[in-house]
């Protein structure tokens, strides 16, 4: 059970930074911690100790496999957390450009 | 009937989106072109559907690539599907119509339409999988679009709201992949009807409500249920009135509210029976998010929050309706889903043509617009008297239903607030009407003209349609929102339904 618990830990501190930093930049690395601990977690689901890849040569073999499904999963995940970090880090470079501030407490026009 | 034009709602929108980047230099309209057509092939394939569908027929699947359910993913088309499509692909018929004029003052159109067919593709996409991390992947696909798509003017406001936005916006995505982690370590499949028919036989254990409080956490910020909202008021107003349509009007709608109720009534089994206190927790959130958007709606002073704010508090009728978890509860919430689809449609779109035509969308800035552009302000008070709920429109009967599982489930105060709050409603629409569209004494009239010919045949299109719904409510609810209901409903009949065919 630790290796979850140290993911939720993980998920949490990331949490923490998106929450609590004001430099966008640190926001987003927060947001990409949470994003690596769900990642994480689900690729251990998958895991068995002392089982074998799960790649069938003899279709008679019936051994211990680790289950595949998840870390096929966990690469289309990855995949999108890339295009989401991409344009994260780009709506950053505009903001940048634009108020010529990484922080976002000054990053603050609408209200009400 | 066959299944082959389910992948069709996914493939016409993605083959779009990446043939516009390609193709737009050719000829200036190309990109207007392409995304109309696919849009309107859209509206002709949902439209075709729904009426293909029986009332009692059961639902279409679609095997991709031939593989059997729990090692491939299906595709699932019934009435519920069929509903949703129908109210993404009319408000995104009329988003692209009027997208052709008002984009006149944007650069970089091919970008909009190619950003604007991948939100299509992915919404579709939600609608129709039967596969739960499919869902996933359609959610985010759609969902990075929109982030795009609410800083495509790139000016101070569209990229703070793009930003804040994308950051709440991810958590919630992020939550929705946990659950779906949790899920799949319980369950060991990836199938709804399959994941609905492992879940029943685990009974009600503390990591069921978790998986499920995970679920409706990711749902709630996608739906911006008040105190997950924070994000919708700058980022609806922010993005081209066109992409507010179709954000406000269906995306909030099909991320949020049509993914959460496929998850607890379809794969959790969850029913007013089984788990009364959930059901509370849901009319719960769904009345706070009435109250407060209502209320912050009337305090607003520009006009596209100010319908932002109104989205707030319609979804807390869709949520309380489907709290009430009665036939007429549900039956309400989706009527209103697609009431609320249409007129919120219509009026951001007509509070673009403002902005485009006045120049300004500040409601102390504008006055007497009823004699310089007619026929958006007629549009706005139709559309207006819709969503609060004035007969013969679409609005009435949603509100009506709602009211009636209220009284059936024997919660007048529920049924009193509905009723009150319509009024709320109306209030606030009409100081839209009051400050911008009729001449004020204290006032010169704003310097405005009248919208081009396509944004208004948009705007009346969903007019049209918002009356022909109401008037031939009947209809409408017998062959589509109530089959829709009772596919909510029936529970964990969906799997039967889904596998057995």
């Amino acid at each position: 059970m630790i290796p979850f618990f140290a993911c939720l830990l993980l998920m949490l501190i990331g949490l923490y930074a998106v929450v609590t930093k004001r430099n966008i930049i640190r926001i987003i690395i927060g947001f990409s911690l949470v994003e690596y601990a769900v990642n994480l977690l689900f690729a251990l689901i998958g895991f068995k100790r002392d089982a074998l890849p799960p790649i069938i040569t003899n279709a008679a073999q019936t051994r211990n496999f680790v289950d595949p499904v998840p870390q096929a999963l966990v690469l289309t995940a990855i995949v999108i957390g890339l295009a989401t970090t991409a344009l994260m880090l780009a709506l950053a470079m505009r903001i940048y450009e634009k108020y010529r501030t990484f922080d976002i407490t000054e990053v603050r026009r609408l209200r009400g | 009937m066959d299944s082959t034009f389910i992948p069709f709602f996914v493939v016409l929108p993605m083959l779009a989106a990446f043939l516009i980047p390609l193709l737009a230099k050719l000829w200036q309209g190309t990109s207007d072109l392409i995304a109309n057509a696919v849009g309107a092939a859209l509206f002709g394939l949902s439209a075709y559907g729904a009426v293909y569908l029986y009332t009692d027929s059961p639902a279409l699947v679609y095997r991709m690539g031939g593989w059997v359910p729990t090692l491939g993913i299906t595709l699932v088309y019934d009435h519920l599907t069929a509903l949703v499509t129908l109210a993404i692909n009319t408000v995104g018929l009329a988003a692209l119509l009027f997208s052709v004029r008002y984009l006149d003052h944007y650069t970089g159109r091919w970008k909009f339409y190619s950003l604007f067919m991948l939100v299509l593709a992915g919404l579709n996409g939600v609608a129709i999988t039967g596969d739960m991390f499919n869902l996933f992947v359609f959610i985010e696909i759609s969902a990075v679009a929109s982030y795009a798509l609410v800083a495509f003017g790139t000016d101070f406001d569209e990229l703070e709201a793009g930003f804040k936005y994308m950051v709440i916006g991810e958590i919630g995505g992020t939550a929705v992949l946990l659950a779906i982690a949790l899920l799949y370590a319980k369950a060991s499949t990836l199938n709804m009807a399959v994941v609905s028919q492992v879940l029943a036989g685990f009974g009600h254990t503390p990591l069921f409500w978790f998986i499920l409080a995970t679920f409706l956490v990711g749902f709630a910020v996608k739906m911006a249920l008040v105190p997950f909202h924070a994000w919708l008021p700058d980022a609806h107003p922010s993005a081209p009135a066109p992409v507010s349509a179709l954000l406000s009007g269906v995306f909030i709608k099909v991320l949020g509210v049509y993914a959460m109720s496929r998850v607890v009534f379809n794969v959790f089994g969850l029913s007013r029976a089984n788990a009364p206190s959930f059901f509370n927790l849901l009319i719960g959130f769904g009345v706070l998010s009435i109250v407060a958007g209502g209320l912050l709606a009337y305090a607003q002073k520009d006009y596209k929050r100010l319908l932002a704010y109104s989205s707030v508090s319609q979804i807390g009728y869709i949520l309380i309706g489907l709290g009430i978890g009665n036939y007429w509860g549900v039956v309400g919430a989706l009527f209103h889903l697609l009431a609320h689809a249409l007129g919120k449609g219509l009026l951001f779109l007509a509070s673009g043509s403002v902005e485009q035509g006045a120049g300004t969308r500040e409601l102390d800035k504008l006055s007497g617009l009823e004699t310089k552009m007619p026929a958006t302000v007629w549009s706005h008070l139709l559309g207006a008297l819709s969503l609060a709920g004035v007969p013969p429109f679409a609005g009435f009967f949603s509100k009506l239903f709602l009211i009636i599982g209220a009284i059936s489930a024997r919660m007048y105060w529920l049924a009193i607030l509905a009723a009150v709050f319509s009024t709320v409603t109306l209030a606030y629409l009409v100081k839209v009407a009051n400050q911008a569209f009729f001449a004020r004494r204290d006032r010169e009239p704003t310097q405005a003209k009248e919208a081009p010919a396509t944004m208004i045949a948009a705007m009346l299109f969903l007019l049209v349609l918002a009356v022909l719904v109401g008037i031939g409510f009947k209809p409408a609810l017998d062959k589509l929102v109530g089959p829709a209901a009772n596919v909510l409903l029936n529970g964990l009949g969906y799997a039967k339904g889904v596998l057995g065919g």
